[in-house]
């Protein structure tokens, strides 16, 4: 069994590394040059046209404009959207239109391509707001996730030769492309393979069937593939149906099970080739894959070894456990097929779910909570977790720079002191949104009354949403009554501010860089490649990403296993 | 290379001692401190738990900590603070003793200010004003930085450079600068002001070495941005730490959060960041480098290319005569005769060489009554040519390419031979300068370098640095090669013309290269500014100095080796003291956070791995350590971290061992050892 699961992830970290070279090529090709395909091109033209979109390079401030008025746009209509669901078609089931504090949350979480989702899809969206409100959500938040890193890796890698080179590329066309080159046809593609393995896609309302035993059941259908396919490719993670990815609609089989997690790694692993290509620059695109790698590895590894061992507190009953910690996660992918799902899953930012995080046992669930705590970097959400990188990059530059004895650069561009400023406000506004918000939940009574178990667990559930909503993931650990006033409100702000804020910040440095002239490497340079980068770039990661929050680990995720060791459950 | 003679500040001196001290309490200010804040939150963190530790002793409430750990808490914020400041008043002592004690020379002289009229009226050093005249008689000292107008005299610099050999300096020349505090030996000096009172090199070095004063350097502003950030991040983990605290049914008291609080943010690093700035400057002083500014210094650890002037830097001084070469059918007198006539105006210490040569071996042929009639013409350094008029006669002297030139524009023949002797010259790395009288070569003077020792190890250097480093010279290509091949610079200028040099940083720096260059002459002045790094020889002239951001008062131009690390230095303590800071982090956590949780939940003794005697010796024993580190690591920013020339790579793997790995390790085994005498000593 476990020799089987060991196989598995590394079978699926060994395609990723064969799909990363040419999925990357293909992204290059797609944003780098002019006209990708001649035919679609004059399309593109054409639509820029209509929508009355400038078709000119903008510089950073007009890219985030553009990209903010997109969003805030996008948040709008689908908050309208699920409020007029009653009247408007496809709603078989006829759901009343979605609460306005619920319906802000949902709006918020699809547009920061977060998908935390406080409802069940189900029960509560009618396959109208479901399919023209939330995939397309799904599809243009992958998209502007995309842009930004685009914008951020142009201003680094662009020789300007006047002071007038600040531009930065157009977000429109950057949108475009990413919706229908990559997005497109990708999730097209899976969606059909998705239908073909048990996905259901129809408009059918709900079915009433009567078991064996002569009980009534409901069977909630719906356009589900066409969902699915871009939830995963998108990093989206927002589910059709409650249940996520641990429903049989959603994920049917093991075969569809690893699939999904190859699908959320590959766009933000290509990418790091795509940035390789962009910096001219091969070895650091590999070292960045390298070092996210390892990362991923690491927290697979370490979640298979927590989730094997039987619940001490269980022993003493006559159960199986042979599983290992089998509550909370489906049969037919196993304990392991369940973990390594979660562990993509919280790596990438994706925030799709086969299994209960609630059931992890507390070391498992940690490492779930860490994988997130680093900043969505190890590979992250679409373009925005090699955003997020470049960012720890340029302070690991800096201390590196520092440490040789040289004025800090990176790609030949000096790093100084405004563009550390943004880079060092990009690193705090996690702490700063996380601690704060489960700080406040903590203090405060409607903060308190959603959470489902008491002592160490119960600020578990607490800090792994603020940190989910925050880093923009979706994920939810569960056991945590997410769907009232305070904490729709609440996460809806960590989600705004955990998803713009590092935008501006970052497209700010693109700004600050793009003009910077190239300054050459000598023998005394730090080089951003090889193994002593990786290295370096690990130790940033994890001391300012992880450090930073271990008093809070150690009395949340940490304190229960003490306790769990003593025998002391909640 | 000159002795240093500085008069060596002893630091332990009590007034040294008292100072520092004094000024270690003075900084307590808050509105000092607000300038570094790091230190400014570990100032508010010891205030508030002064606070609370006098109001535990008048209101003692059961749920604060004891009164002595308060107290003892406090006790050590204020020492970090003190380590900190009095790093910084050492620092700022040490380099304003070498500044001061160069700038004693100067006071106290009554100078002879020279009035338009031309009357003369004595007056203190401290009245003298940029552009005053002054005049100087052999015996005195000089009142104050100048430029001769006007003599030429023997100049004992002996207290700033410690070179006892008297220099001549002389006006019209690229050695008419003096120093304050040096003493004319022989002749007149008729000298005008530079500087202001107060606005001297030495006066803006004393600025430079002073806390207050200090203009932060770009890469010192960037790291305290981080500091900050990291401050403000560290900030929130514990100001939130309090509600978690409180939902975990543990209330956490305001001293157990401080201390944690000091103890995260990079008090290390922040302590010492200012001292480490001040010791670059003063080690620069302490190598007799006068620097502008810190940026200066900061900027030298990134030079790509380095500009070295061949004469006087590669070579020793003057190129000798070695024979002259008349061409075929010339009479050896009459070479040396038009050598001699067109030597008279040439400035150049080739020219004055030429002359010593010719009155040593042959006598002079023409007495001053005999020249007369003549006009004379200087060598320029655009025509690069001297030479005198006559009613019937032309001389011209210059690099044979510059007579080539001459002659080739008069139409005029040149003998076959010409390219012989000046390529047979070349490849033997002398310098072949033609002489032309009347449109006629007459011959070539044999000219030869003498390599300074110790020059190409210093080359060889500069290359494992990964410096690119550039020969410039007035020579032919030929000459320049066989001597840059000698002494091992990767490159030449040759045939250089101050245009030449301008043009030649201005496409480095467009390639991307950080330059430097070293000069003293008026024609090097706008190529010193626009090098990155422009470092003038104190014997250079007014202009040059002024140009340039750094001046040698060795006039020791291979000394940029010693900047380059210097600057190198500076950056590379910051870097590694930030990474022992952040890494010992690891280490403070394990012991406070198990301490200030161990009393309401035992569970977390499963993590006290260091097993700690107590929870508030634990806690203690973490902040002890923070301060101990500080004073512990001033050394360090005093001398700098160590470089060697061995690429990013080795170096950078080499600095993360020591500080990263062993900066994190080391809190562990120092909080424990603390941790064990304070129980042994039951303090605790």
């Amino acid at each position: 069994m476990i020799l089987l699961n060991t196989l598995q992830i590394a079978a699926l970290f060994l395609c990723l590394l064969l799909l990363t070279k040419p999925v990357g090529l293909y992204l290059y090709r797609i944003y780098e040059t002019s006209s990708p395909f001649p035919l679609l091109n004059r399309l593109e033209g054409r639509l820029l046209k209509w929508c009355c979109f400038k078709h000119d390079e903008q510089d950073w401030k007009a890219y985030l404009k553009s990209l903010l008025v997109f969003n805030f746009m996008g948040i709008m209509i689908l908050f309208l959207l699920e409020r007029f669901q009653g009247f408007l078609p496809l709603n078989p089931q006829n759901f009343p239109s979605v609460p306005w504090d619920l319906a802000l949350n949902v709006a918020v979480s699809f547009t920061t391509n977060t998908n935390w989702q406080a409802y069940s899809g189900e029960t509560t969206m009618s396959y109208f707001t479901q399919m023209i409100g939330l995939t397309w959500q799904n599809f243009v938040s992958a998209s502007t996730g995309m842009t930004v890193f685009l914008a951020l890796a142009r201003g680094l890698s662009r020789h300007p030769t006047s002071p007038q080179d600040i531009y930065l590329g157009n977000f429109w066309i950057d949108l475009l492309r990413s919706v229908f080159y990559v997005f497109l046809p990708g999730a097209f593609l899976l969606a059909l393979f998705f239908a073909s393995q048990g996905v259901i896609q129809n408009f059918s309302p709900t079915l009433h069937i009567s078991t064996l035993e002569g009980w009534q059941e409901l069977i909630s259908m719906g356009p589900v593939a066409s969902q699915e396919a871009i939830k995963i490719l998108g990093t989206n993670g927002g589910g059709f149906f409650g249940a996520n990815s641990a429903h049989p609609f959603e994920n049917p089989t093991p075969l569809t099970n690893f699939l999904q997690m190859l699908a959320m790694l590959l766009i933000p692993a290509s990418l790091t080739y795509t940035y390789g290509k962009i910096t001219q620059n091969q070895k650091q695109g590999w070292s960045i894959f390298l070092a996210m790698f390892v990362l991923a590895i690491l927290g697979a590894f370490l979640i298979s070894c927590f989730e094997a061992q039987p619940n001490p507190l269980l022993t003493s009953f006559s159960i199986d456990q042979s599983l290992g910690n089998m509550e909370g996660k489906e049969l037919r992918f196993g304990t392991l097929g369940s973990a390594h799902y979660a562990s993509v899953t919280t790596d990438i930012s994706c925030g799709a779910t086969n299994s209960l995080h609630d059931s992890f046992t507390p070391l498992g669930g940690m490492v779930l909570l860490v994988n997130m705590l680093v900043g969505e970097v190890i590979f992250g959400g679409v373009g925005i977790g090699l955003f997020s990188m470049i960012i720890f990059i340029i302070i690991t530059v800096f201390i590196a720079g520092l440490m040789v004895g040289r004025t800090p650069e990176y790609l030949g561009k000096k790093i100084e002191s405004k563009e550390i400023r943004f880079a060092i406000l990009f690193m705090a506004i996690f702490p700063l949104v996380i601690l704060v918000g489960t700080a406040a939940a903590v203090l405060t009574p409607q903060g308190l009354a959603s959470i489902q178990d008491a002592g160490p667990h119960g600020l578990s559930e607490i800090l792994y949403a603020f940190i989910s909503a925050t880093q923009n993931n979706g994920s939810a650990f569960g056991g945590l009554n997410a769907n009232t006033t305070w904490y729709n409100l609440f996460l809806a702000l960590a989600m705004l501010i955990g998803r713009y804020l590092p935008i501006y910040l970052g497209l700010a440095i693109a700004g600050l860089m793009v003009n910077k002239k190239i300054i050459h490497a000598s023998p005394g340079t730090f080089s951003t490649q090889g193994p002593l980068f990786i290295i370096l770039l690990l130790s940033v990661i994890i001391i300012v990403g992880a450090l930073t929050f271990f008093p809070v680990l150690a009395l949340a995720p940490l304190l229960e296993y003490m306790n769990l060791l003593q025998g002391k459950g909640f | 290379m000159a002795k240093l003679i500085f008069p060596t500040p002893s630091y332990f001196s009590k007034n040294f001692f008292k100072e520092a001290l004094w000024l270690t309490l003075k900084r307590l200010d808050p509105r000092y401190l607000e300038q570094n804040p790091v230190m400014f939150v570990v100032f508010l963190g010891a205030s508030l738990t002064t606070l609370i530790c006098i109001r535990d002793f008048f209101y003692p409430s059961l749920f604060s900590e004891p009164i002595w750990f308060t107290g003892l808490v406090a006790f050590w914020l204020w020492f970090t603070l003190l380590f900190s400041n009095a790093s910084e008043a050492i620092a700022e002592g040490k380099g304003k003793a070498h500044a001061t004690s160069l700038k004693a020379l100067a006071k106290e002289i009554i100078a002879r200010r020279v009035l338009k009229n031309g009357q003369e009226e004595m007056v203190p050093t401290s009245d003298l004003k940029r552009d005053d005249l002054i005049k100087v008689v052999a015996g005195e000292f000089i009142p104050s930085d100048g430029e001769i107008i006007e003599g030429i005299a023997a100049i004992d610099e002996s207290a700033i450079t410690g070179e006892s050999a008297p220099v001549i300096r002389e006006s019209d020349s690229d050695r008419s600068s003096v120093t304050a505090g040096t003493k004319l030996i022989s002749n007149v000096l008729l000298i005008r002001i530079v500087s202001n009172p107060g606005e001297s090199f030495l006066d803006q070095m004393i600025n430079l070495v002073q806390g207050a004063k200090r203009q932060k350097t770009p890469n010192e502003i960037a790291l305290q941005v981080l500091l900050v950030g990291l401050t403000l991040i560290f900030l929130i983990v514990c100001g939130t730490l309090i509600p978690f605290g409180l939902y975990s049914h543990t209330p956490l008291s305001l001293t157990v959060i401080i201390a944690l609080l000091v103890c995260l943010i990079p008090t290390t690093i922040g302590g010492l960041v200012s001292a480490i700035g001040i010791s670059g400057i003063e080690r620069a002083l302490r190598k007799n480098i006068v620097a502008t500014s810190g940026k200066a210094v900061e900027t030298a650890g990134d030079i790509d290319v380095l500009l070295l002037d061949k004469t006087g830097t590669i070579t020793l001084g003057n190129r000798m005569p070695f024979k002259f070469i008349p061409f075929k059918g010339i009479p050896f007198k009459e070479l040396s005769k038009a050598i001699e006539l067109s030597s008279f105006a040439d400035r150049t210490p080739e020219g004055k060489s030429i002359l010593e040569f010719i009155e040593k071996h042959y006598g002079r042929f023409f007495t001053e009554k005999e020249t007369r009639g003549l006009t004379f013409i200087p060598f320029s350094a655009e025509t690069r040519l001297s030479g005198c008029d006559g009613p019937s006669l032309s001389i011209r002297k210059g690099s044979c390419d510059a007579i080539q030139n001459l002659l080739l524009h008069q139409k005029r023949k040149i003998p076959p031979e010409f390219f012989k002797v000046m390529e047979s010259i070349s490849i033997s790395g002398g310098t072949p300068l033609a002489v032309a009288m009347n449109g006629k070569a007459l011959g070539i003077i044999h000219l030869k370098d003498i390599i300074k020792p110790g020059i190409a190890e210093r080359f060889q250097r500069l290359k494992k640095m990964g410096v690119h480093t550039v020969m410039i010279t007035g020579d032919n290509p030929l000459t320049a090669a066989t001597i840059a091949n000698e002494v091992g610079v990767d490159t030449f200028l040759a045939e250089a013309t101050p245009q030449k040099k301008l043009d030649f940083i201005i496409e480095e720096q467009a390639k991307g290269y950080l330059v430097a260059m070293t000069g003293d002459g008026t024609n090097d002045a706008p190529a010193l500014a626009q090098a990155d790094l422009g470092i003038a020889m104190n014997s250079g002239t007014q202009a040059a100095k002024e140009a340039a951001n750094m001046v040698d008062l060795d006039s020791n131009p291979t000394k940029i080796l010693e900047v380059i690390e210097i600057g190198k230095q500076l950056l590379m303590t910051k870097g590694c003291l930030t990474t022992f800071s952040v890494a010992n982090d690891v280490a403070k956590y394990f012991a406070i956070i198990p301490a200030i949780f161990l009393l309401s939940i035992p569970e977390f003794q499963a993590i006290n791995i260091m097993n700690l005697s107590s929870p508030h010796s634990a806690i203690l024993s973490a902040v002890i350590f923070n301060a101990l580190s500080i004073a512990a690591l001033i050394p360090i920013a005093f001398r700098g971290v160590k470089y060697r020339p061995r690429g990013a790579k080795v170096l950078l793997a080499e600095s993360l061992f020591i500080y990263g790995v062993g900066g994190l390790l080391l809190p562990f085994i120092g909080i424990k050892v603390i941790d064990m005498l304070l129980y042994s000593l039951s303090l605790v």
